[in-house]
């Protein structure tokens, strides 16, 4: 279970979130979304440690991880997909799946994964992480890592940035695979009305604060209706 | 050969053993084993130090090995080798240089290597230089190739430096005939007070010539590289020199581009890149649970591989 506790962060003297107090429980799917600038990758990061928060403090489990690193909390079994993929020069999508997997593994193991996010494998398990990738596929072998890691805790900052052809079907196959994990907690950074639909709970941020925590019922009709929709809310 | 000598030569040339057909090991100046057959031969020049290599036309699949390694501190070793390709041969070029220097003096050796690839000839040519040993004596290389390539043939140059060797100066030069093609890759790794300079000079000057020189380099401690390239389109011809390096402490790495189009139809490109190691890529290889040094071993380990 992860729990945030009066997180507050600014940037230039500008509030990015305050105030977060947050539960997310084991075995749950949850789906941040809020308008552009309301905060939502932020708070991704600070779970990942990618972002310090300026006040308040992260518990995993009940313990205390605000001070830990990055790559601590990944040991601890937290995963993040990047809304930008990063690229490497020298290093092979095999190697980053390696690397992702923590073992020796074959090329048909990762070539397995791969498909997952419907790349054709062989094509692609010997390429260069660099910019001959298009953004969608980077985007994919991104998703790719994390389905390699299969964390506890699964955070994909706007999985659906850039994939706009790629089936969605693919993108929630994933997202089930994951929750049957013995914690499987995902957490989702998304505007997408088909992944906001198959999310446990929705937290809906606005200026830096959540606003609302609700189940889809409760809340995807509202949020359809409300000005937000002009915000970016979009199937 | 000693332990000393084997392990110098497992580091320039892993591939080199008993089944080996062509080879020539110079060991503190002088060629101390050496194995030929009959479409390969290797000449021992008279007028100066050095070898002949003669490959005859249409040679399929030929490789040689030309390892130099010294263990003498003190030593200088200069050794002109000039490869001969007949026309339509294939074959792979192994050399290198190790240094072991556990004194006070400075050995170095000074390679001087020129190909003479005739019509359609193909080489592979692998360099590998390596330095080793306690002693405060430099560890110094400097080599020199120059490749002068007839009508149709090609040149792939795999270049490396990635460890021990305190100062070099590099020079490839290349004349470059009509429908020929010449691709280089140079990795180089300097650390503490290491200095690397590296020049390439291409002249392209028959039609549809075409050269392609990647240079990855990483600058660590006080180390300093310094990398330039000039080239000539002289004709219809495609050039693209891409110098990526990564500096590290205080690494310092200058890159002096020169592309000189003298035909309406040169196509010539320089791409250059100097950074630290981003962020951002150190961030994604934490988030797979790799330490902030690891994450930077892999992403130096990648680039120059």
């Amino acid at each position: 279970m992860l729990e945030l506790k009066n997180i507050n962060f600014k940037r230039d003297n500008k509030v990015i979130l305050k105030d977060i107090n947050l539960i997310l429980e084991d075995n749950k799917f949850y789906c941040i979304t809020g308008p552009n600038g309301s905060g939502k990758s932020t708070l991704a990061k600070i779970i990942m440690g990618l972002i310090t928060p300026d006040s308040g403090t992260i518990y995993y489990n009940g313990k205390d991880i605000t001070n830990l690193s990055v790559d601590k909390r990944a040991k601890l079994g937290i995963g993040f997909a990047f809304q930008t993929p990063i690229t490497f020069k020298g290093l092979t999508v095999y190697d980053l799946l390696r690397l992702a997997m923590n073992k020796e593994v074959t090329k048909k193991d990762a070539c397995n994964i791969l498909s997952k996010v419907g790349l054709c494998a062989k094509e692609y398990i010997d390429r260069e992480l660099n910019n001959s990738l298009s953004g969608g596929e980077l985007k994919r072998i991104e998703i790719a890592t994390i389905i390699a890691r299969c964390p506890d805790v699964s955070i994909f900052d706007e999985p659906e940035a850039g994939i706009d052809l790629w089936s969605f079907k693919y993108l929630t196959g994933i997202f089930k695979e994951l929750g049957t994990k013995a914690k499987g907690t995902t957490i989702v950074i998304s505007h997408q009305e088909r992944i906001l639909s198959i999310a446990d709970a929705i937290i809906l941020l606005e200026a830096g604060t959540i606003k609302e925590i609700g189940t889809k019922a409760t809340m995807l009709k509202g949020m359809l209706n409300s000005d937000c929709n002009a915000g970016g809310y979009h199937e | 050969m000693n332990n000393v000598d084997k392990n110098l030569l497992k580091e320039i040339n892993e591939t080199l053993d008993e089944k080996t057909e062509v080879y020539n090991i110079r060991k503190n100046g002088e060629s101390i084993k050496r194995k030929v057959n009959s479409y390969i031969d290797i000449v021992t020049k008279e007028d100066k130090s050095g070898l002949d290599i003669y490959v005859k036309e249409n040679t399929l699949f030929g490789i040689v090995h030309i390892p130099v390694i010294i263990t003498e501190s003190g030593l200088t070793d200069v050794v002109y080798n000039d490869f001969h390709i007949g026309a339509n041969a294939n074959v792979i070029i192994m050399a290198g240089c190790g240094i072991h220097n556990d004194l006070h003096k400075n050995s170095e050796h000074d390679g001087i290597h020129r190909f003479y690839l005739e019509e359609n000839a193909k080489v592979k040519y692998v360099e590998k230089h390596y330095g080793e040993g306690k002693g405060k004596g430099k560890k110094i290389l400097n080599p020199t190739t120059e490749i002068y390539m007839k009508k149709g043939s090609s040149m792939n140059m795999d270049s490396v430096q990635i460890k021990g060797v305190d100062d070099t100066i590099r020079i490839t030069k290349a004349t470059l005939d009509a429908n020929t093609t010449l691709e280089i890759s140079e990795k180089i790794l300097t650390t503490g007070k290491q200095t690397a300079k590296t020049e390439f000079i291409v002249d392209l000057n028959g039609e549809n010539a075409s050269v392609h020189v990647t240079s990855r380099s990483v600058a660590e401690g006080s180390s300093t590289q310094e990398f330039t390239s000039n080239i000539t389109g002289n004709t219809k011809c495609y050039a693209h020199v891409e110098c990526d390096a990564i500096i590290k402490d205080e690494g310092k790495v200058k890159a002096i581009p020169e592309i000189y189009a003298k035909n309406i139809d040169a196509n010539l490109i320089h791409e250059a890149a100097i950074g630290k190691i981003a962020g951002e890529q150190l961030n994604k290889l934490m988030t797979l649970g790799l330490n902030e040094q690891e994450a930077e071993e892999v992403i130096i380990k990648g680039f120059l591989k």
